[in-house]
């Protein structure tokens, strides 16, 4: 099903393999504007982690807040489950390792996220 | 059917909604849709919290694993329950998901800057009212995982 409006999102995720995976599964989205309707987390990335770009999005920016944060990952650890919900993850799913799985799960993202939820559409002007 | 909460634990729900006729037809439609779910009701904002709080006659009330909750509501509006919920360390991870008939983008902003974790609104129509119903099980309570902190008695 695709979204009803033309929705921006922003994957966060250091596999190139489960990028273009997710890319693919996507297709129309466009991943390059300014502010994201969405945006997909992967917890391990190099660099700045993800519980600290969670922190940062929902702690530190009144703008990006309501913006909706999934957690994409592989980690099952109820620790980081528990964390990640704490820091205000809206969501936490994780990557199935089988193919078909990956693609059914980023559809339902699209089902429900893109198509069912509301969002808040505080896109910039122009 | 999966379950979340461990071996034969139902899955527990709560919905804080006053509408009588809307928390039947939910009740219905998470009865068709997963029949390992136990749905607690709770009328107004007041009612959910002490829900929540196990005070006064919820003494012995499960801690959901999802919330499903109305804004407009009598007592405590569903904003302040939200706050509440969310600004409460034991409560805060509990997934709240807000359904509700407005779609004013002002309720929509508010509520997730007040950490909600999705805002739904209600449909008119009964069948897409049981398909949201059925959409709602099938991402929250099978895709997505929530957190395991059930509350030993």
């Amino acid at each position: 099903m695709k979204p009803i409006f033309p929705a921006t999102l922003l994957l966060v995720e250091d596999s190139p393999g489960d990028v273009r995976l997710t890319q693919e599964a996507f297709r129309d989205v466009n991943l390059n504007a300014p502010r994201p309707d969405l945006i997909l987390l992967d917890l391990n990335l190099p660099k700045m982690d993800g519980r600290e770009v969670l922190a940062r999005i929902k702690e530190e920016h009144e703008n990006l807040k309501t913006i909706p944060t999934v957690i994409l990952t592989t980690s099952e650890a109820e620790a980081d489950i528990d964390k990640s919900y704490r820091l205000q993850a809206n969501c936490y799913l994780n990557k199935p390792v089988e193919l078909e799985a990956f693609e059914a799960l980023v559809k339902s993202i699209n089902d429900f996220w893109l198509t069912k939820v509301k969002l808040p559409q505080q896109r910039p002007v122009g | 059917m999966k379950t979340i909460g461990g071996e034969g634990m139902p899955i527990e729900v709560l919905l804080v909604e006053d509408s009588p006729g809307d928390v039947r037809l939910t009740q219905e439609a998470f009865r068709d849709a997963n029949s390992s779910i136990h749905l607690s009701v709770a009328t107004d904002g007041v009612e959910a919290m002490a829900f929540l709080k196990h005070t006064g006659t919820h003494a012995n009330s499960p801690r959901p694993d999802l919330i499903l909750l109305d804004l407009n509501l009598p007592r405590m509006d569903g904003r302040e329950v939200l706050a509440h919920i969310k600004e409460n360390e034991n409560l805060k991870t509990i997934p709240t998901v807000i359904l509700t008939t407005s779609d004013a983008q002002s309720d929509i902003v508010r509520s997730y800057q007040l950490q909600a974790n999705c805002y739904l609104t209600k449909p008119v129509q009964l069948d897409a009212f049981e398909a949201l119903v059925k959409s709602i099980n099938d991402f929250w309570l099978t895709k997505a995982k929530l957190p395991r902190q059930r509350q030993t008695v």
